[in-house]
């Protein structure tokens, strides 16, 4: 019985595969380590799918400006940020983060900017890249 | 008939509903004759998280992206309730735009949401092809909020007294694009759902839920509007900018059906306002006023306002689901909430479970299970009461999936001949 799914069916075996396989076909242990085979040029890497215009990724840290009013630590969903009472400075756990720019939102100084960056997964979540200020 | 010592004694047995392949964790207890399905009993419960108490021990900021993450589909309208809530309860008014900005994201969502449970009542009946093709057909509007919030789940949209990210007119392209998209492909939808013949029959007359017992047992959304029950809180209490807007409740007799309460009546009735929801956001984007998209600037002032505010709000909406709510007490002095209850809409439509499942099939349950699109209630495991012999047997849900896909195919043959 000829219906219009089957049609759709041979249409589709002949178009482009929606599925990118970003960076390599299988995905590395270690986002950084193979962030680093990249940059060394002995790694090929798909190009990923465009990220959207407001997309919210890994926060970026102005510790100079940041006059420690603690303010970004009342609204932190998750505890992302623990006070340094010595330094009067935030420290910024990546792998807590929601991602959901609060801080950014009341920070007086516009410390916090929520950057492009989204190559952060990796398998410790306290290694030196993911945490901000340690 | 129905032997109560032995009932219980058999229900103890922990063959966990929490189990990393289940979908989510849900019990339904069926007693049955042959075939027959004689009895049906709902056991909630296991997905208990205790999100309101750990909302109780935060401030009202941080408890807006831990509602989201109350279900994974509608994380707009977790957000939405709360805020509202709270927003009622310390007397903060959004502004006009933030208000149509709300409208937009919820309706969008609710298109993501019925598009969604059209491709599972497809599965649950055997048709995989068309489950593939409507989760297709859904990229598209998760892209659209994707664009428009920067994340594709949990959108951290919604802040005390607007929005936290504008709608600006650069972004109407793109949306009048995605609407037109659905437009396009919304005859098709209708004519696999609605014209198909081996979907007709697994879906007309069965399921049936009359107008008096959606009454009776409380109901709510497209499952009682399904029956002919006028129920639609944008209508009956407008919040956001629903008052300013031309809406109607999407009954089958609207569209020359009859009222009959049966799976096709709800598939129609999800459908239909997927038409809905794209007129109300194409309304929004011609009203649309010109203004600031949160009343108050400074989001330190707020928090202090929370923190002197006294007393109780609640939050009403139309989810995709049906009507949902969230209690919210807020007491002077005090950062946390004072208590935090959330009332999702499943909670509401599992009671017309009972009557549905009555008289029907075995290989009836999951498209049954489906058609109020349960929250949390994804079939993962049924009991089996055979009431003639006392025999009692579980079946996993790919066995009753199967059972499903089998009965279809029993039909296919049948109208081939």
């Amino acid at each position: 019985m000829p219906t219009a799914t089957i049609y759709t069916l041979i249409k589709q075996l002949f178009t482009k595969k929606a599925t990118n396989p970003f960076p390599v076909k299988y995905t590395p242990d270690n986002m950084h380590a193979a962030a680093a085979l990249i940059g060394s040029g002995k790694l090929k890497i798909n190009p990923y799918v465009r990220i959207p215009p407001n997309f919210r990724g890994k926060m970026s840290y102005d510790k100079e400006s940041c006059i420690g009013c603690k303010l970004c630590l009342k609204v932190c969903p998750s505890e992302a940020l623990v006070f340094k009472e010595e330094e009067k400075k935030v420290k910024h756990y990546v792998a807590r983060c929601t991602f959901c720019g609060q801080c950014a939102d009341i920070c007086p100084k516009d410390c916090f900017v929520l950057t492009d960056e989204f190559l952060i997964a990796g398998t410790d979540k306290y290694a030196e890249e993911l945490i901000i200020n340690p | 008939m129905r032997n109560e010592g032995k009932d219980e004694t058999t229900y103890e047995v922990p063959i966990g509903p929490i189990h990393p392949a289940l979908k989510e964790p849900f019990l339904i207890k069926f007693k049955i004759d042959g075939e027959r399905i004689v009895g049906a009993e709902a056991h909630p419960g296991m997905n208990h998280r205790g999100i309101e108490f750990m909302g109780m021990h935060r401030n009202p900021y941080k408890v807006i992206p831990l509602s989201e993450r109350i279900c994974g589909i509608c994380s707009i309208v977790h957000q939405h309730m709360f805020v509202t809530a709270v927003e009622h309860a310390a007397s903060i008014e959004p502004t006009n735009r933030a208000r149509y900005i709300r409208v937009i994201m919820s309706e969008l969502e609710r298109i993501h949401s019925h598009v969604l449970w059209a491709g599972v009542a497809a599965h649950e009946i055997g048709f995989d092809t068309h489950l593939h093709f409507t989760w297709m057909i859904r990229e598209k509007v998760m892209d659209l909020l994707e664009y428009i919030t920067g994340n594709r789940v949990n959108y951290a949209m919604w802040t005390f007294g607007g929005v936290n990210r504008d709608i600006p007119k650069k972004m109407y392209p793109k949306i009048e694009a995605t609407l037109k998209y659905y437009e396009e492909l919304y005859g098709k939808l209708e004519e696999i759902f609605l014209g198909d013949p081996s979907i007709r029959l697994r879906t007309i007359g069965v399921g049936v839920l009359t107008k008096e017992e959606a009454l009776n047992l409380c109901g709510v959304g497209p499952t009682v509007r399904a029956s002919g029950v006028r129920k639609d809180v944008r209508i009956d209490q407008p919040y956001a900018a629903y008052g300013d807007l031309d809406i109607e409740y999407q009954l089958p007799s609207l569209y020359g059906y009859k009222d009959t309460g049966d799976v096709f009546s709800k598939t129609l009735v999800r459908l239909k306002e997927l038409v809905q929801s794209i007129d109300i956001i194409r309304q929004c984007l011609d009203q649309i006023p010109n203004e600031d998209i949160n009343s108050e600037p400074k989001m330190a002032a707020t928090l202090n306002k929370l923190k002197k505010a006294d007393g109780e709000g609640i939050g009403r909406i139309e989810a995709p689901r049906g009507e949902a709510f969230h209690y919210v007490r807020l007491k002077e002095g005090k950062e946390e909430l004072d208590c935090w209850k959330v009332r999702a809409s499943t909670y509401n439509n599992l009671a017309t479970y009972a009557p549905m499942f009555m008289g029907e099939q075995i290989a009836d349950i999951p498209i049954i299970a489906a058609c109020i699109d349960p929250c949390i209630g994804c079939m993962d495991r049924a009991e089996i009461v055979d009431v003639n012999t006392g025999k009692r047997w579980e079946y996993e849900h790919e066995e009753l999936q199967r059972l499903s896909v089998k009965k279809t195919e029993k039909l296919l043959g049948g109208l081939k001949r």
